[in-house]
């Protein structure tokens, strides 16, 4: 089994500490044969009490992690875009009379959004599939919203009927701007199925 | 004659400087060319020969690490035709299948990393059917662990790379999940408990998976950031664990014990 070839020596684990190295010379009269090659006067050997060297060490320590502390944070704040080249979040859209009833107008699907007059009202559709998150399609002779990704199918106010998807389409809010515009803005939305898109704030009466 | 070669190949100042030990004749000199490499002193100087026995190991780790380099070496000669950017990625893509010789090196990329990830599985199967991952070996279980998840994440943010529908809406699908994380993500619980005058803190604006896409919706900023994720951070992440992973192989005694 053991390798006659490597002399067994004894090994001494965990190894005591300082570790068994020979060091030439001890830590304080290092200096002095620094000293001593240079030819200069060996400086006084600095006086540090216990209590300050844990002083010096716990500064030490707590300047360099909260240094790195704040690098980390930075490193976090730059994932974060200042300028974002998306399509803005609040948007006009066109006057509420040129919705008519009971139609889908898909002019601002590129924003994300379906304008849809039904029910008595004008609503801003989502056009992520409650699913998992493609994009439907409107389908005018079917009268529905048909996901191709998984099959899900949704009512033209938004509401699932068939497929995978569990709940609704969702709903933004919308508004008569001072333009006269309906303007949508996605930061506010609404879920049918948990009763907060009663609110006016989700639909204007057409 | 060729061991006449040989000799004086390793009399030469070159071979000496190089190897700092005589032939791999006695066990000695085994045990230096194992110590005095900086690949091979990863490895045990020594290994059990039923560790050797494909029949134990099935040498699935080592045909996952193989297949890592295969994806290396193909994936850096993707990279000298591929530009992440929107108006040209999918037609990158095409470009090297179609016009780029051996249009076969993109196949061998793809393939290459569906293969890394069920030999990783296999491998994970294969350590835990064995007991290898007790005592002393559960931190590598561990290191492995953290390997899985990098080879998914080589293959995900891959996965969009090719920028086609498939590509674009698998990402889509998959980074929705990052919406739900608790707190963090704005769809996730206790996402509403920052508030402030009730003013969300968290919304799709600044959560997490805003940073991961770089935006809102999987675009040209996202195409960037999983090509650098997919190209630099998660390959270098891998290698330096899989260096720990074969270093703790040997530092665990080497590969396990038959049961
Ligand atoms: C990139 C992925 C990985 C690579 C390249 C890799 C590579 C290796 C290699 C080459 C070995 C030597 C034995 C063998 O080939 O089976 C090994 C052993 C081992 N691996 Fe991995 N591995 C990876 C992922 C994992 C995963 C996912 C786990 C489990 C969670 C794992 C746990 C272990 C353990 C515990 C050992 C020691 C086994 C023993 O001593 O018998 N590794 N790995
Ligand atoms: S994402 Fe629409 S059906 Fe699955």
């Amino acid at each position: 089994m053991a390798d006659p070839t490597v002399k067994d020596r004894p090994v001494q684990w965990p190894s005591p500490w300082p570790y068994d190295f020979p060091v030439e010379g001890t830590a304080a009269s290092a200096p002095d044969k620094v000293a001593r090659v240079a030819g200069v006067e060996p400086a006084p050997p600095v006086q540090m009490t216990r209590r300050s060297a844990f002083g010096a060490a716990f500064l030490g320590w707590g300047a360099f992690l909260t240094a790195v502390g704040v690098g980390k944070l930075g490193l976090v704040r730059f994932l974060f875009p200042n300028v974002s080249f998306e399509e803005p979040q609040e948007f006009p859209t066109a006057p509420p009379e040129s919705f008519s009833r009971d139609t889908v107008d898909e002019t601002w699907k590129k924003n994300g959004v379906w304008i849809a007059n039904v029910e008595g009202s004008i609503i801003a559709i989502s056009t992520v599939c409650t699913h998992l998150g493609c994009t439907p399609n409107w389908l005018p002779s079917e009268s529905k919203f048909k996901c191709p990704c998984h099959g899900s199918g949704y009512y033209m106010n938004g509401v699932n009927f068939e497929g995978p998807t569990p709940r609704p389409l969702e709903r933004f809010r919308v508004y008569i701007g001072d333009d006269g515009k309906l303007w949508v803005d996605k930061n506010m939305k609404c879920q049918v199925e948990q009763g907060t898109c009663g609110d006016r704030k989700f639909g204007i009466p057409a | 004659m060729i061991k006449q070669a040989g000799d004086w190949l390793r009399g030469t100042q070159v071979w000496k400087s190089i190897f700092r030990h005589g032939p791999p004749t006695t066990a000695r000199n085994r045990t230096m060319v194992m110590l005095s490499n900086v690949f091979l002193h990863l490895h045990p100087v020594r290994a059990r020969a039923s560790g050797i026995r494909l029949s134990f190991t099935w040498c699935m780790g080592g045909l996952t690490f193989f297949l890592f380099l295969v994806e290396a070496v193909t994936g850096i000669l993707l990279m000298f035709y591929y530009r992440p950017v929107a108006a040209s990625a999918y037609m990158d893509i095409m470009a090297l299948r179609e016009d780029v010789p051996l249009g076969i090196m993109r196949e061998i990329h793809r393939w290459g990393a569906h293969a890394m990830v069920i030999t990783v599985w296999l491998h994970m199967f294969r350590v835990f059917m064995t007991g290898s991952y007790k005592p002393p070996r559960e931190f590598n279980w561990g290191i492995g662990v953290v390997l899985l998840v990098l080879t998914l994440l080589l293959s995900f943010t891959g996965y969009l790379l090719p920028w086609d529908q498939l590509a674009v809406w698998a990402i889509t699908v998959g980074t929705n999940m990052a919406r739900a994380h608790p707190v963090v993500g704005y769809e996730g619980p206790g996402a509403n408990l920052l508030q402030v005058n009730g003013i969300a803190l968290v919304h799709s604006g600044d959560d997490i998976r805003y940073a991961l896409l770089g935006g809102r919706f999987v675009g040209e900023a996202t195409l960037l950031r999983f090509y650098v994720l997919h190209c630099i951070a998660v390959p270098v992440m891998a290698m330096v664990l899989m260096a720990v992973h074969f270093w703790r192989v040997r530092k665990d005694g080497g590969i396990s014990g038959p049961l």
